[in-house]
């Protein structure tokens, strides 16, 4: 350790509670930027994975931007549903190279059930970790977090429930043994269609994880029951996924599809985009607070650090009186701003890798969205030089005025 | 040692003292005295370099103060002179041992650890290395001071007022003391004092007349 560090932290250590203080809100500041950046990434790019490679989301008419959450991100419940023979004539559209159809309605313990095809897999580049892919309607392929959660095997049965979520008050009484269970079986689980799991994919690490996949025919087949001893209605899936054969669709494919058909088409690039913008309003403005935190810290370590040039003005009498120049007590001060903020940075990205742990723990368990506390966004970087600078720019004027002092008259004035 | 000719000491314009010719050997101790505002103080502060000479020549071990800048005056200082305050002592943000091993820390040198313990010991506050200055007595922290100022072995020892907040045994010891490591370091020891009670004992003296 250097002279010049050495006497700036037994300096800072003697301001303990100042100091301490001050970093306290850098850290604060720091913390909240730094979670925003890694949430915003984190999110950013899963967004990317689970929307790469569709280009425009059909469904039911409505708002696309539930459109799109529903039937890509599967985290909204869906418009409505659309005719097969409506979604088939699209498919058939020489500008769509591939449409995956996506079926909903049911979830099994809050992990939602997709009627699909096996294009919805290859879609992901998702691979199996056991057994195989579905062939026949009831057979289902659960991802990699679904098998987890649900604690299901290749060869288990498991029934679907109606809806998209969990039932919460329909499991508390399950758990407790209610009476009334084979009521609630009847009426909202589809316990005459059990799934046979046939597969379990390996971590894909995008919505895959947490779906269950199986033929379309499935949800046809466990839905038609409630509608038993009337005529069979048209079939109808709840949106498709389309990829375009060239670029030049986007131009015209959405135009076509909400002009000339009862169906609804969605952008996920331009829906997200837009999502992204409405919740930008949100952080822009904790993301404000947390500027103002650290531009709080910075008056305060010129505070703390102002204040002490006044207090220690016979210890810098004392130490150029020893053979100190005017730079290393000028050093000495800048060394103390500097020491401040790298214990704000340091402790601000602690504490942002444990609320990133924390959120990690509730968004993973309430919202089914991994969220990881490990990586490191580049846009970091920047806020810690920025805090840097800071703690520089706030021990300038002191250290100038430590730069200053004047030894033989302050000798000659003698301690106070 | 010191040498001093036609020398004009003072702050900004205003000459406060006027030492037309000056000698001392390169060891020995001498007392400076002389009524307040007499420029005692200016003196020392003149031979440490932390007042330039408005006119005339201040040699220190061979150096002439004159030709260094402000920043070489400094690291002379380090090297060469040690300082001894009457109440300006000790850093009140280090140890006592941590205040010993300051000058090496701002000069640059090595810390000499085991050089500082010794120092502490020679001076009988060994049990006190690691204790805040504001617990120390006034002679305790005076005793610091001085076992700082020797340390890295100065040419020159220069003694502000070393003993007026001592009483009598305390100020003989603290006069006897600063002669006695003067003496084993081979340094000069200059002490500037109106504290008539410590002359006994000094080589020589130079009274300086007011005005």
């Amino acid at each position: 350790m250097t002279g010049v560090l050495r006497l700036a932290l037994a300096d800072l250590r003697f301001r303990a509670l100042a100091a301490g203080f001050n970093v306290l809100l850098l850290a604060l500041g720091i913390a909240i930027v730094a979670v925003l950046l890694r949430l915003g990434g984190q999110v950013e790019r899963s967004l990317q994975r689970d929307l790469a490679g569709i280009d425009l989301v059909v469904g039911a008419k409505g708002s696309p931007l539930q459109l799109v959450l529903s039937a890509a991100l599967h985290v909204d419940v869906p418009t409505g549903n659309i005719l097969l023979s409506d979604a088939e004539a699209l498919a058939a559209n020489p500008l769509v190279r591939q449409a995956i159809p996506v079926a909903l309605g049911d979830n099994a313990r809050g992990f939602r059930i997709v009627g699909t095809s096996a294009a919805y897999p290859a879609h992901y580049g998702a691979a199996l970790a056991a057994g195989r892919l579905w062939f026949a309607p009831m057979e289902a392929v659960l991802g990699s977090d679904a098998a987890a959660g649900l604690g299901l095997r290749v060869g288990d049965g498991f029934v679907g429930s109606h809806g998209l979520v969990a039932d919460e008050a329909h499991h508390d009484e399950e758990e407790h043994g209610d009476g009334d269970h084979a009521e609630h079986v009847e009426d909202d689980e589809h316990g005459h269609h059990p799934y046979t799991v046939v597969g379990v994919l390996a971590p894909t690490g995008t919505v895959l994880d947490r779906l269950i996949l199986t033929d379309v025919a499935s949800v046809w087949e466990v839905h038609a029951v409630h509608d038993e001893g009337t005529q069979a209605p048209p079939r109808e899936i709840t949106a498709m996924l389309v990829t375009y054969r060239t670029p030049l669709a986007a131009a015209s494919m959405p135009r076509l599809v909400n002009a000339t058909t009862a169906m609804q088409a969605a952008s996920p690039a331009f829906e997200v985009a837009r999502l992204v913008k409405l919740a930008g309003f949100g952080t822009d403005a904790v993301r404000s607070v947390a500027y103002g935190l650290m531009g709080l810290a910075a008056l305060g370590f010129f505070a703390t650090l102002f204040g002490a040039i006044h207090d220690r003005r016979y210890d810098i009498v004392l130490l150029r009186s020893l053979g100190a120049t005017r730079a290393r007590v000028f050093a000495v001060v800048l060394a103390e701003g500097a020491a401040l903020a790298t214990a704000g940075i340091v402790a601000g990205f602690a504490l942002s890798h444990a609320l990133m742990a924390g959120a990690a723990a509730w968004i993973g368990a309430s919202h089914r969205i991994a969220v990881g506390s490990a990586l490191l966004e580049p846009a970091e970087l920047w806020i810690a030089a920025g805090a840097l600078a800071l703690g520089l720019a706030s021990a300038l004027v002191p250290a100038m005025m430590a730069y200053r002092v004047d030894v033989a008259r302050t000798l000659a004035r003698g301690p106070a | 040692m010191l040498n001093i000719a036609g020398a004009v000491l003072g702050y900004g314009d205003r000459p406060v003292l006027r030492i037309p010719a000056f000698d001392l050997p390169d060891a020995g101790h001498v007392l400076v005295t002389g009524p307040s505002g007499c420029g005692k103080t200016t003196l020392l502060f003149a031979l440490a370099g932390l007042v330039p000479a408005q006119a005339g020549r201040i040699a220190v071990d061979g150096t002439d103060l004159a030709t260094l800048d402000e920043a070489a005056r400094d690291r002379f200082r380090g090297r060469r002179v040690g300082l001894v305050f009457q109440a300006l002592r000790l850093v009140r943000s280090l140890s006592v041992l941590d205040n010993l091993l300051l000058v090496a820390d701002l000069t640059g040198r090595r810390r000499d650890r085991a050089a500082a313990l010794a120092a502490l010991e020679r001076l009988g506050i060994a049990d006190k290395r690691d204790a805040r200055p504001e617990t120390l007595s006034q002679g305790q922290a005076q005793r610091a001071a001085i076992a700082r100022a020797l340390l890295h072995r100065p040419a020159l020892i220069l003694a502000d007022e070393p003993t007026s907040a001592l009483d009598d045994a305390a100020a003989a010891g603290a006069a006897a003391l600063l002669r006695e490591v003067a003496a084993e370091t081979g340094a000069m020891l200059v002490v500037a004092t109106h504290d008539a009670r410590i002359a006994p004992g000094f080589e020589r003296v130079l009274r300086l007349d007011a005005g």
